[in-house]
């Protein structure tokens, strides 16, 4: 409990810096997500090997060898940015292509007959998409977007290996502080499950408002 | 240009003869823009001397080429502890979850649910900084308790979803509660759930990479050696431009395996009695199911 009490402010700024690290990569993975999942539905066949190739080499690729690509790759082509900025980017490009993969399925659950109803009732592209295709794919869309962004928060911890701050890199401060090793592990523990309880739980009162109704 | 109606969505029309010149007309442009990006980034490259003799040099070196090689030994070798242990450790898990004692029953779900939830990596560092753990048995313990807990819930899955008949009809042969799960449900429900399974050792195969952080020599780290040596010119991009191709080519090929299998298995009569999964990456929500 000491450890704790004793370092509040330490795990306090890892906690913040963990929080951080996932909402900006989030909005990151999933603007990006969004687009390559448009790319990957688009009607232009360029595109759509732009969205396929996107998606078949970020989920395939390392987390950590895209962390020591970016980080440490960057700066040599003259790029010089804060690590937290590097960790941002990496992480959104490498959850952008889980996103894209769950909307597209999202959009896949739409049955065509949707859309040429729409389209026969004289609809544009715009109120198809907006009134018809997307409030539908959005619904079934929410569950698999909430796992992968508590998968996301999980990831986070990588960052701190690379010197950014966040929650589990506080180990290292304690542990020259001489505190016990498994309490302070303990505490970084509760912190994560705080954020991915915090998720999940986020999700779940989206499912149940607007989810499909099963 | 190729057809959009490979995959009919329910965005678009099929295009008559004015839309499909405009679609042309877009495929030219974004072709345009990315072969535009791909040669910045070649002038980029070149710009800042990535190319040069001295930095790819080393590659030509025997004691470099035996480095790299036994880096990606030494992650193959963490891959293949990890995937049978955690395959071990799933099995042992969805056993207990399926348990008809209550006692097994929590403790198996209390286990899953929290190595689920945890960051891989956090179970990863406490092996290796709090129990002072050798950084492979570190690695390979991290990636079995985690991969393992996800794999749980993937058995478990499949032996809750296969029929309700087949069970019923072992029973009634007078099988013991055993036999039906060892004869009768497990058999299909791995068949069934081979594609997430293999995609499933996708994940731990790309986490081994997480080794490099508690110093196992893998192939990063092999890697990390070469690109920070400054006899070579500090040779980072070109380190960069070999590992990650071999990399991503050996997920990829896992990748591939899982879809090809998915598909093969949806047309295979044994699987009948359960859905097939499709083969997915990452992993369920927890506290969902």
């Amino acid at each position: 409990m000491d450890v704790l009490t004793d370092n509040f402010s330490l795990y306090g700024e890892g906690f913040l810096g963990t929080v951080e690290l996932t909402v900006y990569a989030s909005i990151l993975a999933l603007v990006l997500g969004f687009l390559m999942a448009s790319f990957r539905v688009a009607p232009v066949g360029s595109l759509r090997v732009i969205g396929t190739v996107w998606v078949a080499v970020l989920r395939n690729t390392p987390l950590t060898l895209l962390f020591f690509a970016v980080l440490l790759g960057l700066p040599r082509f003259g790029l010089v940015l804060p690590f937290e900025v590097f960790a941002v980017l990496a992480l959104g490009c490498y959850t952008s292509a889980f996103i894209c993969e769950a909307l597209r399925s999202g959009i896949n659950t739409v049955p065509t007959g949707q859309g040429e109803a729409s389209r026969s009732l004289g609809m544009t592209f715009g109120q198809t998409l907006n009134s018809v295709v997307l409030p539908q794919a959005f619904r079934s869309v929410i569950p698999p977007v909430g796992s992968t962004l508590i998968a996301l928060a999980k990831n986070s911890a990588i960052a701190g290996a690379f010197s950014v701050t966040e929650l589990l890199g506080t180990y290292k401060t304690l542990n020259e502080l001489g505190y016990s090793i498994v309490w302070s592990f303990v505490w970084i523990a509760v912190g994560y499950l705080i954020i991915t309880l915090t998720i999940s739980a986020l999700f779940n009162v989206m499912e149940k408002r607007w989810g499909v109704a099963r | 240009m190729t057809h959009s109606t490979a995959h009919a969505t329910a965005l678009y029309d099929i295009p008559g003869p004015v839309t499909r010149k405009r679609h042309f007309t877009y495929g030219v442009i974004s072709t345009i823009v990315i072969l535009a990006l791909f040669g910045w980034i070649l002038y980029l490259l070149f710009d800042t001397d990535q190319f040069t003799a001295a930095k790819w040099n080393p590659f030509t070196y025997k004691g470099i080429q035996e480095l790299l090689l036994r880096g990606l030994g030494n992650t193959l070798k963490a891959f293949a502890y990890a995937a049978v242990l955690s395959l071990a450790l799933g099995a042992v898990l969805a056993v207990g979850r399926l348990s008809a004692h209550r006692p097994v029953r929590w403790l198996a779900t209390l286990l899953v649910e929290f190595f689920r939830a945890m960051p891989v990596l956090v179970m990863i560092f406490f092996i290796f900084v709090a129990l002072k753990v050798q950084p492979l048995p570190a690695l390979v313990a991290g990636l079995t308790l985690y991969n393992g807990s996800v794999l749980a819930e993937v058995f478990r899955t499949g032996i809750v979803s296969v029929e309700r008949g087949q069970r019923e009809a072992a029973y009634a042969l007078g099988m013991r509660k055993t036999q039906v799960t060892t004869y009768v449900l497990a058999p299909q429900a791995v068949r069934a759930m081979l594609p997430t399974i293999i995609s499933q050792l996708v994940v731990a195969l790309k986490d081994t990479s997480l080794g490099y952080l508690i110093t196992y020599e893998e192939f990063l780290h092999a890697g990390k050696l070469i690109a920070s040596n400054l006899d070579y010119d500090l040779p980072f991009i070109p380190v960069v431009m070999v590992i990650s191709p071999i990399y991503i080519g050996m997920c990829m090929l896992l990748s591939w395996f899982a879809t090809w299998m998915a598909r093969r298995q949806r047309r295979n009569p044994k699987t009948e009695a359960v859905g097939v999964a499709p083969a997915q990456p990452g992993t369920v929500l927890p506290g969902r199911q």
